[in-house]
């Protein structure tokens, strides 16, 4: 992939300012010290055309100020990459700012609720001391009145989140956590002005502002971790970013973002690629799996003039598409897309703590109905009873139930995409946490994806050009090593691909086949190639060549394996490489078992004999050959290079070099489990100590107020938890996207 | 008890005028990038920059 030759459509990134000026945004990968920062910034801002650039370190975003005139987008992204940080355009989605006036909006209710909460703790703290010693009735009168004065404008303003939301459920006959609240908050003033009215001892004015202190606390809190967690996904999504092969005219492929598609456009879609847009088949056949698009499951047969669908996966042809709609699944869907899929799908706990909540709304209005007149009949003045009944409405609120398994689940989606992890399931978190069993492949999986050709100067060039066309119909890595080797190579078209084996085309009715040296006819005692490299056969009719391919290890393979075997994990290696090449990849590391020439087949064949012993298998691949393997295994991931049938197959897919997220989605669903039962627990025992007591009559309504929120407030900082990097992950738990070495 | 008369609204004057503070760094993009900002506390671009004398048109 030469970034060199792929042309973007920056228009759709772009912003006018008006005055003259264009403003675009970028995510920048690699900014992980203050030096950063200002060496992207001055380096910018000395560019002639420049006005501006500041770099948002938090967000890790770029935003870069053109003249209207000097507006180049291109120069300014090879700039930033040149000095090895990653760049990527971005467009923030709507609801992001929307979301963003909603945190300061909290925010400034906080203040406001704070401000408040403190005035009004002094006049309390003095009348209490006052009615003690020797506080006269009109000089508390006095302080209850100033404390209403200040309390109603405050809880006017402050307590709008509450109330809106209350009216917004109220008003289509729902009910809500926030309903207790209002209601709570409201009746405590109510009666305090009466009691302030008939100059009584005690007014409740900063029980009622207190509690609204408290839960913004929890709220702005909670509000800040889920916008942290959609910053981060809207970041992957930009580097994530679906791209198409364009065949320009003189039938070169230029690989270019799917968004910049348009009407007439040329695409080339091979075997496990996604079709990127809606058009008509102009060459090749193929068949494609329409699920995501019609929910048929059949795959489909295509042939010239079939019309396809964008989202459809291309099974094992290649083929040639003509676009006639553009590509509408922009950066915006697939963030939201993301984020549905992460933290928006049901997951076992998020349905337990759901139904709790709704089963326990109503029961709380109840419960408190019943306090008030359980004490009446009992005998109790009409005041103590109603005070009562305010203090059981606020302290059975379930603001802690209903927070304690959301508020992991998007601390822990945030953690795992700052970790380069994208989840596709919701419930993956719950799956991967009960994992005992890890199966990798190898090539692109344990190894990194773009492996080289290290006998290319032995082979005929005219061969290799040959095998260079055929393999670009192929998504394997191997494939994509001698695809890369020539560059000038042009697609064949109507290529078909046989999963596990390889590629085979007619042209000039010569067969050719690239792949296996099985698949090839060719006899592989002949060649005995090093044990180091991977072997991949050509022949051309009776012509014929052996391409000895060299891969290295993901950079700290050794170092995750040897992790993963210390949390007690029992590790597997299924390759359909050469035994030679998987020994010598699998020696020396604490591998239970390494296979090697395996056809799909016999790997889930493997996964199914591991099931049946009761094993729970987390598999890792990403190749076509692995689809049926990733789908077997219990839980699965695969790398960001995977075909993309691969990655539809897989519960999370990780991007960059390393193979450290394996570890790093083990260990943090493991914690998430932990912290999600926790939460559950404190939720449940808070209630259990609390609502007897309050029905009894011994809190008053600030002791109520306090609790209640610091239940709340308590799951959420416990799920924060979770955000604390652990032992050696502190280090580099930011930077999981390291600058690739080599300018490939 | 005349004293409540001057305590009263000075107390509540610190208060508005801390609440107002806040308001102010808040509407002025101060919590935008916390992470960036203890960072480039310790940058000497700006010193570097005046001492270069004006670079910008």
């Amino acid at each position: 992939m030469s970034r060199a030759a792929e042309k973007q459509d920056f228009s759709l990134f772009a912003k006018a300012a008006g005055d003259g000026r264009t403003t675009m945004d970028f995510v920048v990968e690699g900014v992980r010290c203050g030096g950063c920062i200002s060496r992207i910034e001055s380096a910018l801002k000395k560019q002639p055309g420049i006005r501006d650039a500041r770099v948002n370190f938090t967000s890790r975003r770029l935003t870069v100020v053109w003249d209207d005139r000097t507006f180049d987008p291109a120069a300014a992204i090879r700039l930033v990459e040149g000095m090895g940080y990653r760049t990527h355009p971005f467009t923030p989605r709507a609801d992001e700012r929307e979301e963003a006036a909603q945190a300061s909006f909290l925010l400034r209710c906080l203040a406001v609720a704070g401000f408040g909460a403190m005035n009004i703790m002094l006049l309390s703290v003095s009348v209490w001391s006052g009615n003690v010693t020797d506080i006269t009735p009109e000089t508390r009168d006095l302080f209850h009145w100033l404390s209403a004065l200040i309390a109603l404008p405050v809880a006017a303003y402050a307590g709008q989140p509450f109330f809106r939301s209350a009216w917004s459920v109220l008003r289509v006959g729902k009910v809500n956590m926030d309903v207790p609240i209002s209601l709570g908050i409201v009746l405590a003033l109510g009666m305090s002005l009466v009691e302030t009215a008939g100059s009584a001892e005690h007014a409740y004015f900063d029980s009622a502002v207190m509690l609204i202190f408290f839960l913004l606390c929890g709220r702005y809190l909670d509000h800040a971790m889920r916008r942290k967690t959609r910053a981060v996904a809207g970041n992957l999504a930009a580097m994530k970013a679906e791209t198409a092969h364009r065949l320009s005219d003189n039938g070169e492929l230029i690989e270019v973002p799917a968004a910049a598609l348009m009407a007439g456009d040329r695409v080339l879609v091979r075997a496990g690629d996604r079709v990127p847009a809606d058009g008509v088949v102009v060459g090749g056949s193929s068949r494609i799996d329409e699920s995501i698009v019609t929910g048929e499951t059949t795959a489909r047969e295509i042939v010239r003039n079939s019309a396809v669908y964008a989202g459809s996966l291309n099974l094992d042809g290649t083929f040639t598409l003509r676009v006639t709609a553009a590509g509408d699944n922009t950066l915006l869907d697939d963030i939201d897309r993301l984020l549905q899929k992460a933290v928006g799908s049901r997951s076992k706990y998020v349905r337990l703590a759901d139904r709790a909540a709704q089963l326990y709304a109503p029961v709380v209005h109840a419960t408190a109905a019943l306090t008030l007149a359980g004490w009446l009949l009992a005998g109790a003045s009409v005041h103590a009873a109603v005070l009562t009944a305010i203090c059981v409405l606020i302290i059975t609120c379930p603001c802690a139930l209903a927070l304690a398994v959301p508020a992991v689940q998007v601390v822990t989606a945030g953690k795992l995409f700052r970790s380069g992890i994208f989840l596709n399931s919701g419930d993956a978190i719950e799956r991967l946490a009960e994992v005992d069993t890890v199966v990798f492949d190898k090539t692109g999986t344990l190894t990194l994806p773009d492996p080289q050709i290290v006998n290319a100067n032995t082979i005929d060039p005219a061969l290799l050009q040959q095998a260079a066309a055929l393999a670009l119909s192929s998504r394997h890595p191997l494939a994509a090593a001698i695809a890369r080797h020539v560059a000038t190579a042009q697609p064949i078209l109507g290529a078909v691909e046989e999963a596990g084996k390889g590629v085979r085309a007619t042209v000039d009715g010569i067969e050719l086949r690239l792949g296996s040296l099985a698949f090839c006819g060719i006899d592989d005692t002949a060649n005995p190639p090093e044990s180091a490299a991977s072997v991949i056969g050509f022949r051309a009719g009776d012509r014929f060549a052996v391409m000895l391919i060299h891969q290295a290890l993901r950079p700290e393979a050794h170092a995750v394996v040897r992790s993963l075997s210390r949390l007690g994990l029992q590790l597997h290696v299924l390759s359909g490489d050469r035994a030679a090449a998987v020994a010598e990849v699998a020696e020396g590391l604490p591998f239970s078992s390494w296979q090697g020439g395996l056809k799909p087949g016999d790997k889930v064949a493997f996964l199914d004999r591991l099931k049946s012993e009761g094993r729970r298998v987390l598999m890792v691949g990403d190749g076509i050959n692995d689809a049926p393997a990733l789908a077997a295994a219990l839980v699965s991931m695969s790398p960001i290079s995977a075909a993309q049938l691969s990655q539809a197959q897989a519960d999370a897919v990780f991007v960059g070099d390393r193979l450290t997220p394996v570890l790093e989605a083990l260990t943090t669903s493991r914690e998430a489990r932990r912290l999600m039962t926790q939460n559950l627990w404190l939720a449940a025992l808070y209630n259990m100590v609390a609502v007897p007591i309050a029905i009894a009559g011994l809190v008053t309504p600030l002791i109520a107020a306090l609790a209640m929120s610091g239940s709340s407030i308590v799951v959420t900082l416990n799920a924060l938890r979770l955000r604390r990097p652990s032992g050696r992950q502190r280090a580099d738990a930011d930077m999981p996207l390291q600058p690739r070495t080599s300018p490939a | 008890m005349s004293v409540l008369v001057v305590l009263v609204p000075l107390a509540l004057g610190l208060g508005l005028a801390g609440l107002f503070a806040f308001l102010w760094t808040l509407k002025n993009g101060q919590y935008d990038d916390m992470e960036g900002a203890s960072l480039r506390v310790l940058s000497d671009d700006d010193l570097a920059e005046s001492e270069r004398g004006p670079r910008r048109d």
